[in-house]
């Protein structure tokens, strides 16, 4: 079994990654009920004997003494942080795995990138050292951030080059907040723009998200649960928007709705590795299945059910809803297309108690609507985990490798032309030690060329498949 | 004569676990519609073969399990032992904590030099426990990357080993639509050197035995573990004892002694360019058809109809095509039950699918570089090609 590290950068990687370690203590709690330290546990957790003073106090088996999470947390001002040490979590975070500063990064993704880089590399480098040597076997990094800011943007991205260069062998997986066009940060499209090179180059797989997805998402499941319709009654814990609390939702900070969102998804994706299931899907499988070429990594997810209703019987009509809705626009992270645009590969990743001929006869039901590329028809990739998340008997996460994220980039691309071409607030940025004009040139072709790429692939939708001829040989 | 299964992946583990159930409970079975001294000699066979020495009364399966990831194999280990009737090896699993990604160059190339030697040790324990090893039986799948990457290196190192003894593989054929996106890939590069390694392929598809669940036994929510269940039971039939010769008391000691060699004419064959597929067949051409039979009758079923000419090439004579085995021993309660094995063209056309999917994508080079990262060249790929054309070529061929 595997372990993977989180890196939370920023404050919204930070919230996300705190909503994050609060549904998993609950998922693995729901499941491991004698409270023994096994793998599927030890994945995200360290077990700690905290009476052991320093390094050694880690326990590999047995009884669950004190979970300490796999975490990395990067801030340069403190408010979120101390907030989370102060919280309910302040005893699952290793105190010796944060990197704060004070002054911030003023929405700059130089300052966070260069100078804050700069700055911290080296107790960067040391901090995920450390994680790492507490793993047996290292399997992959989720670095959690924002594109719009200047620390998670700048500093979250400066990152993956360390990851690169000092663990080549592990994955990288970023889940990456997209600004949305209200976005009250006016530089966001430079920041955006600067980390997309990075990304770009340095990271192995992508998990684009934006807020106005998950907003859309909270609405439809607020109409749901104040439409007072009979039988609409929602069984608390089931909710992909709860935390621990369930229905307290004065109480619940602003953005914890839509983090748990996030913080779902990133439970779901690693379920089939940590869990048993009929046919598992390891995280290297994630890669090597939806990446076809190096640049296209980016992936546009959908989960669900956003929740379960209280009456208890679940029809088989109400299995294949749930593959239906995980092709619908409502359930995904991000605001995309996929029907309408061109396949490149697609994974479908179950939980709870589903067979394998309900996976078949949904694909064989679904796939007439969907466009595949040319040379990857039956592109699919599937994988059943027993374990269902808590709150619901069965649950769905689409990852899709499709060209519908094209116009995203390309929003973004215009959005930045806009300002740069003013020159607006450009010199907050050059006055950086490091910055030049052309980090911001270099990275508006790095984009330009990844769109390329998407309307190399779209232009061959209307083309008919030809039928290659095959080599022939003497017998 | 004893056979030694290797299961390889999580496929692999999840089948051999099924084939030593299947298996075990048939030669317990106390319906074997024979004598009571005709029970106890298929029952010692059945033990010889595929179960050794048993400490404290419990058989321990012939059995070495390989995968990359230790799921699957703690679950198959603690179904077996639970059962309490049988059980593995307390030391006969080797395992490793980050899987093959679905990476046939990961699995063949990374994990299997790497952990060539402590898999190779295992095999050669379990091979020393038996009095007189028939052969090696490999069960693996094709479309991710352990039991095929690791399982067509494993094959190749069998060979170079152990050159006398049998090696079947048992390959499992994957849904046409993707239960892994590099499935074809991983398929023929498996099968290209799986081909100059192995002795005998046996397939099953899952799109078959899928149907099977679905048309012929009405099975509504079909799960891997019905799918299994039912290859188990197919392959029991095919492996479980038989009677050596025609009258005779005795079970074969040679359970895996088919003689596969098949040797075409020494005259040249007549040059045919490449068939069109789309030609309609009565038959498919058999080179080789076997035929098991179990349980009440069997001495005087009518068999004829399995030696007509038609059914073969026409370079050979039915006699030498076809076989029989028979016992009265019933099989896993069935009354009367028949198998056929078959060495035929049977799989030209889901060869041909996987093939021309493979080489439409190979066209395009996408994923190529996720191979390339680990030795695996596009030459590898164009040989492999090269080769499954070459087969799908003399299968058709048969036909003339």
């Amino acid at each position: 079994m595997t372990q993977s590290v989180v890196i939370q950068v920023g404050q919204c990687g930070n919230q996300i990654g705190c909503c994050f370690w609060d549904l998993a203590l609950r998922e693995h709690a729901a499941v491991n009920q004698k409270a023994i330290y096994d793998e599927a546990i030890s994945s995200f957790f360290r077990n700690v004997d905290t009476r052991v003073v320093g390094d050694g106090g880690s326990i590999s088996r047995g009884k669950i003494c004190s979970l300490k999470a796999r975490a990395v947390l990067i801030d340069m001002e403190e408010g979120v942080v101390n907030e989370i040490l102060q919280g309910p979590l302040r005893d699952v975070f290793d105190s010796k795995q944060l990197i704060t500063d004070i002054s911030g990064s003023g929405n700059n993704w130089a300052v966070g990138h260069k100078v804050f880089g700069s700055l911290y590399q080296e107790q960067i480098l040391e901090k995920l050292r450390k994680s790492a040597e507490h793993c047996d076997c290292l399997q992959c990094f989720f670095i959690i951030h924002s594109m719009g800011g200047g620390t998670g943007s700048g500093l979250g991205t400066f990152l993956l080059k360390v990851l690169e260069d000092e663990f080549p062998e592990v994955y990288r997986f970023v889940t990456s907040v997209y600004p949305s066009g209200e976005d009250d940060v006016i530089t966001s499209p430079y920041n955006s723009m600067l980390a997309m090179k990075e990304l770009n180059e340095h990271a192995d797989c992508v998990l684009p998200i934006d807020n106005q997805s998950l907003f859309d998402i909270i609405s439809k499941i607020d109409l749901m649960v104040n439409s007072g319709k009979l039988g609409t009654t929602i069984k608390p814990k089931s909710l992909v928007t709860s935390s621990v609390g369930a229905f307290k939702k004065r109480q619940e900070k602003p953005f914890d709705a839509m983090n748990n969102i996030v913080a779902n998804l990133l439970l779901n994706l690693t379920s089939s590795a940590r869990f048993e299931g009929s046919l598992n899907m390891d995280l290297n499988e994630i890669s090597m299945n939806l990446v076809p070429f190096p640049q296209l990594h980016y992936l546009v997810s959908s989960l669900t059910p956003l929740y379960t209703l209280a009456d208890v019987n679940i029809p088989s009509r109400r299995l294949d809803q749930m593959f239906s809705d995980a092709f619908s626009k409502d359930h995904q992270l991000i605001r995309a297309d996929p029907k309408h645009s061109l396949y490149l590969a697609c994974a479908l990743m179950v939980r709870g108690n589903v067979q394998i001929s309900d996976l078949r006869r949904n694909i064989e039901r679904l796939k007439p609507s969907l466009r595949f590329v040319s040379w990857n028809q039956e592109g699919w990739k599937t994988s059943l985990c027993s374990v269902p998340p808590v709150g619901h008997s069965h649950s769905l996460l689409a990852l899709a490798n499709n060209t519908c994220v094209k116009p995203t980039f390309i929003e973004l691309r215009e959005r930045f032309t806009r300002l740069y071409r003013k020159r607006a607030h450009l010199h907050h940025y050059l006055q950086i030690e490091g910055m030049e004009e052309s980090c911001f040139t270099e990275a508006m072709s790095s984009l330009s060329a990844l769109i390329q790429e998407y309307n190399q692939l779209d232009a061959t939708k209307s083309m008919p498949a030809e039928e290659l001829p095959r080599l022939s040989v003497a017998v | 004569m004893s056979i030694v299964t290797v299961q390889l992946g999580q496929c692999g583990n999840q089948i051999g676990f099924e084939v030593f159930d299947a298996l075990f409970s048939d030669s317990h079975c106390p319906q074997g519609l024979c004598s009571k001294r005709e029970n106890e000699a298929y029952q010692a066979s059945c033990k010889e073969r595929f179960f050794s020495e048993e400490e404290n009364g419990v058989p321990i399966a012939r059995a070495v399990l390989v995968d990359m990831e230790p799921k699957v194999i703690n679950q198959t280990l603690s179904k077996a032992a639970h059962s309490g009737r049988w059980k593995y090896g307390q030391h006969s699993c080797f395992c490793q904590k980050q899987g093959s990604g679905n990476n046939w160059a990961y699995g063949y190339s990374v994990h299997g030099p790497r952990h060539e030697d402590s898999i190779m040790n295992l095999i050669q324990k379990e091979v020393e426990k038996c009095d007189s090893l028939n052969g090696f039986f490999i069960i693996m799948s094709m479309a991710g990357g352990t039991g095929s990457g690791l399982g067509a290196f494993v094959t190749q190192n069998l060979q170079d080993q152990y050159s006398s003894p049998l090696k079947m593989n048992q390959i499992i054929w994957p849904y046409g639509t993707g239960e892994v996106i590099v499935q074809n890939y991983n398929s023929i590069l498996t099968l290209s050197h799986l081909y100059r390694s192995s002795d005998a392929l046996l397939v099953h598809e899952n799109d078959a035995v899928h149907k099977i669940c679905a048309k012929l036994m009405n099975i509504k929510q079909i799960s891997f573990r019905d799918i299994n269940q039912v290859l188990a039971h197919q392959l029991g039939s095919v492996f479980q004892p038989t009677y050596s010769g025609e009258g005779s008391f005795h079970y074969r000691r040679n359970p895996l002694g088919i003689d596969w060699q098949v040797r075409p004419p020494l005259s040249r064959l007549p040059t045919l360019g490449k068939m069109s597929l789309n030609k309609e067949f009565h038959f498919n051409t058999s080179i080789a058809n076997l035929v098991i039979l179990r349980g009440k009758d069997v001495h005087s079923a009518e068999l004829g109809a399995f030696k007509d000419p038609a059914l073969y090439t026409s370079w050979l004579e039915p006699v030498h095509a076809f076989s029989v085995w028979k016992t009265q021993r019933a099989f896993s309660k069935y009354e009367k039950s028949a198998a056929l094995v078959s060495n035929s063209q049977f799989l030209v056309k889901p060869l041909d699918m996987i093939v021309g999917k493979a080489w439409n994508m190979f066209a395009s080079k996408a994923y190529i570089h996720q191979y390339t990262k680990f030795g695996i060249e596009e030459e590898d790929f164009l040989d492999s090609f090269t080769l499954l054309e070459q087969v799908i070529a003399s299968y058709c061929n048969l036909g003339f």
